[in-house]
């Protein structure tokens, strides 16, 4: 990076952390910053869509169609979420290829399932066995986000379906009495009023998401938690210019560090928003901020 | 080999009792359920003992953060920010390579890096971070008149803790606090995929699961198996706690008395 850093051996103290901080393998953990925060940013917004369906489909008249929901929201409540994540990636791999292989070669005669492996045509492999490497790890960022946005969509549908339950009864009641439909009731009356009531159900719900993120490690992809691993253990000089002992703890101190800010600065900017949205709500928070400014 | 020796061999596997070897081909449907539940003994053991310890010093914490003094509160809040605002999962990883370098240092820490104690630890001081946190809400809610009434009688200090605020608190905090227990015991799912080493393949349920599919390549047995050991685990909890729930709210009428509701809200 700098052009001091050419000898390694002879620099010291900071000019030497300088350089050691800006070599290529690091640059690697620094993405992968960036791979958390698009994580989070691909799987916030699927994980609602997931969730108001989820929760609109539990206050269905459809009985079925009920249970299905109230069956996506009550996965989660019971087992540790990280069985499903450890679940829910091989599930999904596979459902992929099985579908695939059912697709693109009818005429295979053998079972799936031979004994202890999983077999599909070599056209179904997913991603292909001669793709390259940046396809490999897509899919399992893919893979990954999917995962994650099951399991939040259900985090996310038992708090909107709360919410949905938290507005109040008589405003469905009058829209129903000028005439509105079941369906015009719910999107006209109830959908606009029910964030105020999932607001501090979300935000919590976004914290969680942020502290979930290290699992990524767990579901096979290269995330700070990898990169930490692999930087922070002991390095001999025989293979690397910048040999020393075992940083490891070092490491995931910065990673604590960085989670702890990422959820300070989320809590405040959570904060804000909520105050303003209280504002001239018919709530305890609305009637509070108004006895405050009187 | 029937499924009954099956049980006897593997049925303590986990903490180092019976067959040596796990089943390496044609995994039955008995070693799954005994194996995955043998691996539940860890679950459990650091589950209770956190939780246990964990209740004394939640509580000290929650009276350090409501007091005056800033050299008590500080810490206090310094410690419940810590906790609560860093995924445990990075906790783990933290501490393990802490205990590891302060083990070359000095050899009295080397049990802090088996798991045994060492993630103990770990979840000791999360969930007392966590339940610190709900007595502290619940301190707050506790309302002024019992407060009065306790100083109109001549209550100060310590009876009055024991007396008056702390049963109060308890009984405000337990619906909450029964969801920090269900959700600690989910958490100590983690701890053999976060750097702790699973000596001679003694490991929870979930890492035993977890190596039925990488074995099997097939995830619809043993994840499933795991779940309902955890839906019973959770039932137990429930029920436990219940129970606790009604002897601290036998003084109220019939209807005010608090229901727990379970809100699968704290993932860590």
């Amino acid at each position: 990076m700098f052009s001091y850093c050419s000898d390694p051996e002879t620099l010291s103290g900071l000019t030497w952390l300088s350089c050691y901080l800006t070599t290529g393998k690091h640059t690697s953990l620094y993405l992968s910053f960036g791979t958390v925060l698009l994580l989070l940013a691909i799987t916030a917004p699927i994980a609602l869509v997931f969730g108001f369906g989820g929760a609109s489909a539990a206050r269905s008249r459809f009985v079925p169609l009920s249970w299905l929901g109230k069956a996506y929201i009550g996965i989660v409540r019971g087992v540790p979420d990280i069985a499903f994540f450890l679940f829910f990636v091989i599930a999904l791999d596979q459902a992929f290829e099985y579908l695939r292989h059912t697709i693109k070669c009818p005429d295979w005669d053998q079972p799936i399932r031979q004994g202890n492996d999983f077999v599909v045509c070599a056209a179904a492999k997913l991603p292909l066995g001669d793709a390259p490497q940046w396809v490999h790890e897509t899919y399992g960022f893919f893979l990954a986000v999917l995962t994650f946005s099951i399991i939040f969509g259900a985090f996310a549908a038992n708090v909107l379906y709360g919410a949905m339950q938290a507005v109040p009864r008589a405003q469905v009641e009058t829209a129903e009495a000028y005439g509105m439909t079941h369906r015009q009731a719910f999107w006209r009356i109830m959908v606009p009023q029910m964030w105020v009531y999932a607001l501090p159900g979300l935000s919590n719900l976004w914290m969680v998401l942020i502290k979930a993120t290290p699992l990524l490690f767990l579901l096979g992809v290269e995330d700070i938690v990898y990169w930490a691993r692999e930087l922070g253990g002991t390095k001999t000089p025989k293979f690397t210019d910048y040999p020393h002992g075992d940083w490891r703890m070092w490491y995931f101190g910065a990673l604590l560090v960085f989670y702890l800010l990422f959820t300070k600065v989320s809590e405040v900017v959570l904060g804000r928003i909520m105050r303003r949205l209280t504002h001239g709500q018919a709530t305890m928070g609305g009637e509070a901020q108004r006895k405050a400014a009187a | 080999m029937s499924c009954w020796d099956t049980v006897a061999d593997y049925a303590l596997r986990s903490v180092g009792i019976g067959e040596r070897l796990l089943p390496r081909s044609d995994f039955t449907l008995c070693q799954q359920v005994t194996l995955i539940g043998s691996g539940m003994i860890w679950n459990i053991y650091f589950g209770t003992i956190a939780l246990l310890s964990g209740f004394f010093l939640a509580t000290a914490l929650a009276m350090a953060k409501a007091a005056h003094s800033p050299l008590l509160r500080k810490p206090a809040e310094w410690f419940i920010f810590v906790f609560r605002g860093s995924p445990l999962f990075i906790q783990f990883f933290f501490a393990y390579f802490l205990f590891l370098s302060l083990k070359n240092v000095f050899p009295v820490f080397s049990p802090l890096t088996s798991a045994w104690a060492g993630a103990l630890v770990v979840l000791f001081f999360n969930t007392s971070a966590y339940s610190a946190e709900i007595f502290y809400g619940a301190m707050q809610s506790i309302p002024k008149g019992d407060i009065e009434a306790a100083d109109a009688y001549g209550m100060s200090g310590w009876p009055r803790f024991r007396r008056i605020i702390w049963p109060t608190m308890l009984r405000l905090a337990w619906p909450a606090y029964t969801n920090e227990a269900i959700f600690l015991f989910h958490a100590t799912a983690l701890v053999f995929f976060s750097g702790f080493p699973a000596t001679q393949q003694m490991g929870d349920a979930l890492y035993y699961a977890n190596y039925f599919a990488d074995k099997t390549f097939n995830p619809f047995i043993p994840y499933p198996i795991l779940a309902c050991y955890f839906i019973l685990l959770t039932l137990t909890v429930i029920k436990l706690f219940g129970i606790v729930n009604q002897r601290l709210n036998r003084h109220l009428p019939q209807l005010q008395r608090g229901r727990i509701r379970l809100r699968p809200m704290l993932v860590r």
